[in-house]
């Protein structure tokens, strides 16, 4: 099944080819994966998608959160969340042809965000699914795609539950202070 | 500046990095390092004699690694191996490696080339963090000055806490030679904090508490988890209590005492049969601090099909990876003990007649338990299993003793009896040829007043026997037997079940391992018969100094039980013929 983890981890050399090399070790291979800066000073947030038996999840994550440069993973599962992926999206288009994919565009609420006279860019942000209806109708209307970059998906859970990874980075009630100039000094 | 500087109470000091790197060892609490030195690492080694720290200076720096390795599993502290950049770096891979599988908190210091031209391929130049990433728990890279403290002090935090592991900093030449405040405080690390997914919960332990009332074949499988959280005690407890038998795992030997009464034996694909047969027929597995490794469970869909199992271990991880289990209490074996144990009472044990399930593995022990070793006529020759047992009966099992990987390993876990923790030392889950001698040097430094063996085959020892000289220079008093059988045993075992005899490059040819010795200026002595064993073992332990015992054993002698791969924990080979090397209670 697919399986799609939320992570927050340390902004620093590395960390990235720690949690690659972690699925590597597992033999899970990795669908896609975002990092990007998070609402946290020093902490990005990553969002993995793979492959794995149901219950690998489970296995995943405990490990995920054995390496030191990890703060918060969430294993998204089924749990209501918003998911979206930005894709780029360059077509073979003419004067003659150029509107029909206006159109098309239109339908699937993209935008066209760059043209020349032999080719447009599509931008569309959307659902995996919907990224993949609209080069599906490109591709059935004959046009000729030159090229496609997609960032693979981000996903955010829906409702006020920032709280669960915040708390799990707020300082501990024990030793605040401490706690606190340590996540400062990151 | 010596005394002051590396004491971490003074105040903040402008050092060198290379100082700093000692003044924070000091600061916590290291008092012997095992290393090699090289370019990349010089200035460390240049500031060395400031500080009060014994230094071994090993003579390959695998040997050095598996030294940090068997301190750590003598004394329970961090073992540190330091060595240079490149191939130095590298000889560490398989000593960092063997600590991961099993566990074991150790640090390693490496030097790199200077900053400047990292990622030029420079002289010397590995990336060693890049390289070691999978076999460590941690590790970093420093190259600034200023940051060494911080990065020793959390890598040992690290090391040591939760399930423990080998942690690795690479630190720069000029990091090392460059001026910074030292200040050992403030490089504190934040609060170590658990991994978040530990739990035990109420109804959990209920549970497990009912799950262990009710039971009425339970068996407790005791793993190294047990010595690593300290909760020999709680273990202790809780078997007499609710009167359950005690099954080991290799690495769990020593973690219960192998003269108790509920004390099974060891078991999986060497385990004895009367254990591996009463884990098949059990009604209830209390898995502590081990993790159902490939070596002890056989095949995972036949294991121990009956038993309801509750499984306590500190790494979340390990829940369900190979055996799916029906309560899991996750977190720090003696922690969890402590809370179960309110909960069982000595007289729900009465009601379950457990009694009558002791009594029925002890009435499968049979004829194999029938331990004739002292029966065996005296054909002239000498078979490993006499060695172990004489071994473990003169010393009184008090000693210490590192085993190497193959069949002496094998027979050692199931003749040498250990009573106390931490008094076997062997690589389990690597299974490291060249582990024993190295990590019994390890030993020796962290427990001088302890009696050390070290138990090593022809082959294995030959891998790291270079560190005779790390003996003799340093002056350790430690006893070495080589059970010497003319091949690398475990393979040609396997060579003879499993591959028509056809013993491809497993004959060995070895020096003379008692000349070798004599070279090194280590007195030796070679044993062919039983009826020099005694004398020859009392010389070596009362001589000044280290000794080699060379025994020329049996050498086609096969270890069993064996359960071939793939098969389940009950398909044994067993011993063929009458001719079981084992012991009768005249032995005792
Ligand atoms: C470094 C390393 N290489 C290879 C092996 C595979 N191996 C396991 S046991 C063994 C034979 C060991 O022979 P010896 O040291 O003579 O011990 P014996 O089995 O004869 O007691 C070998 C080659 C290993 N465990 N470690
Ligand atoms: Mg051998």
């Amino acid at each position: 099944m697919l399986h799609t983890f939320v992570a927050y981890v340390e902004d620093k050399p590395g960390v990235l080819t720690r949690v690659a090399s972690l699925f590597r070790r597992l033999n899970i291979n990795i669908i896609s994966v975002t990092v990007g800066c998070s609402e946290r000073d020093g902490i990005s947030r990553m969002t993995l998608v793979c492959e794995a038996s149901a219950e690998a999840g489970h296995r995943i994550r405990a490990s995920l959160y054995k390496l030191d440069n990890i703060i918060e993973v969430d294993d998204i599962a089924g749990a209501p969340a918003v998911t979206r992926e930005l894709a780029l999206i360059k077509v073979a288009a003419t004067k003659q042809t150029r509107s029909a994919i206006f159109e098309l565009a239109e339908v699937f609420r993209a935008r066209i965000v760059d043209l020349t006279a032999e080719s447009l860019m599509i931008e569309m942000t959307g659902v995996e699914s919907k990224v993949e209806g609209l080069v599906q109708v490109l591709e059935d209307s004959d046009f000729q795609i030159l090229e496609i970059s997609r960032s693979g998906k981000m996903t955010m859970r829906r409702g006020h539950h920032t709280s669960r990874v915040l708390k799990a980075m707020r300082p501990t009630a024990e030793e605040p202070e401490e706690a606190e100039a340590a996540a400062e000094a990151e | 500046m010596d005394t002051q500087a590396n004491s971490p109470s003074t105040t903040p000091t402008m050092l060198t990095g290379a100082e700093i790197l000692w003044a924070t060892l000091v600061g916590e609490g290291v008092t012997d390092v095992f290393g090699y030195p090289g370019g990349a690492i010089l200035p460390a080694y240049d500031a060395l004699r400031k500080f009060p720290i014994r230094h071994i200076l090993v003579r390959h720096e695998q040997g050095a690694a598996h030294m940090a390795d068997g301190y750590a599993r003598a004394s329970g502290k961090v073992g540190v191996a330091i060595a240079t950049s490149g191939p130095g770096a590298t000889n560490l891979v398989t000593g960092i490696a063997t600590a991961m599988l099993d566990s074991i908190p150790m640090l390693c210091i490496t030097g790199n080339v200077s900053s400047k031209v990292l990622g030029t391929d420079a002289f010397q130049e590995v990336d060693i963090t890049g390289v070691t990433l999978p076999v460590t728990k941690h590790n970093a890279l420093v190259t600034r000055a200023e940051d060494i403290a911080p990065a020793l002090r959390l890598a040992i935090q690290i090391a040591r806490s939760g399930r423990p592991g080998p942690v690795l900093v690479d630190i720069t030449k000029d990091a090392q030679q460059a001026t910074a405040l030292f200040d050992f405080e403030a490089a504190k690390p934040k609060p170590y904090r658990p991994h978040p997914m530990l739990k035990v919960e109420i109804h959990g332990l209920a549970q497990a508490a009912e799950l262990i009332r009710s039971a009425k074949k339970p068996i407790i499988l005791a793993g190294h988890g047990i010595q690593q959280s300290g909760a020999m005690e709680q273990v202790r407890t809780l078997a007499e209590r609710a009167q359950i038998p005690v099954a080991m795992t290799l690495l769990g030997i020593g973690g219960f005492p192998a003269s108790h009464p509920l004390n099974l034996g060891m078991m999986g694909m060497h385990g004895e049969a009367w254990v591996n047969h009463a884990i098949q027929e059990a009604d209830l597995i209390l898995a502590c601090g081990m993790r159902f490794d490939d070596r002890v469970i056989g095949t995972p869909s036949t294991y121990a099909p009956n038993a309801k199992k509750i499984h306590i271990e500190i790494d979340p991880a390990e829940i369900n990876k190979n055996i799916k289990v029906d309560v899991a209490l996750v977190g720090d074996l003696k922690e969890v003990l402590e809370q179960l144990l309110p909960q069982i009472s000595s007289h729900h044990a009465g009601q379950r007649n457990s009694s009558t399930w002791i009594k029925t593995i002890e009435a499968s022990k049979g004829q194999s338990a029938v331990r004739d070793i002292k029966n065996l006529p005296d054909s002239g020759h000498l078979y490993a299993a006499h060695v172990m047992h004489d071994l473990w009966r003169i010393t009184g099992g008090n000693a210490i003793v590192s085993t190497d990987v193959g069949q002496h390993q094998m027979w050692e876990a199931q003749y040498f009896h250990h009573e106390t923790p931490r008094s076997l030392i062997t690589s389990g889950g690597l299974g490291t040829m060249g582990f024993a001698l190295p990590s019994a040097i390890g030993a020796k430094v962290a427990c001088p007043k302890k009696e050390v063996w070290v138990i090593a085959g022809d082959g294995g020892f030959q891998m790291t026997a270079a560190e005779l000289a790390t003996i003799k220079q340093e002056n350790l008093k430690i006893n070495i037997a080589i059970i010497n059988n003319g091949y690398l045993g475990m393979v040609r075992q396997w060579q003879e079940f499993f591959y028509d005899r056809n013993y491809e490059s497993t004959p060995l040819i070895s020096p003379d391992f008692v000349k070798l010795a004599d070279a090194h200026g280590i007195a030796g002595r070679a044993v062919k018969t039983r009826s020099e064993l005694e004398a020859a073992v009392n010389e070596a332990r009362a001589h000044n100094g280290p000794f080699l015992l060379n025994f020329l054993v049996e050498q086609e002698d096969s270890v069993y039980p064996m359960i071939p791969a793939g098969r389940a924990l009950h398909e044994m080979i067993r011993r063929p013929g009458h001719n079981p090397i084992v012991e009768t209670s005249n032995d005792l």
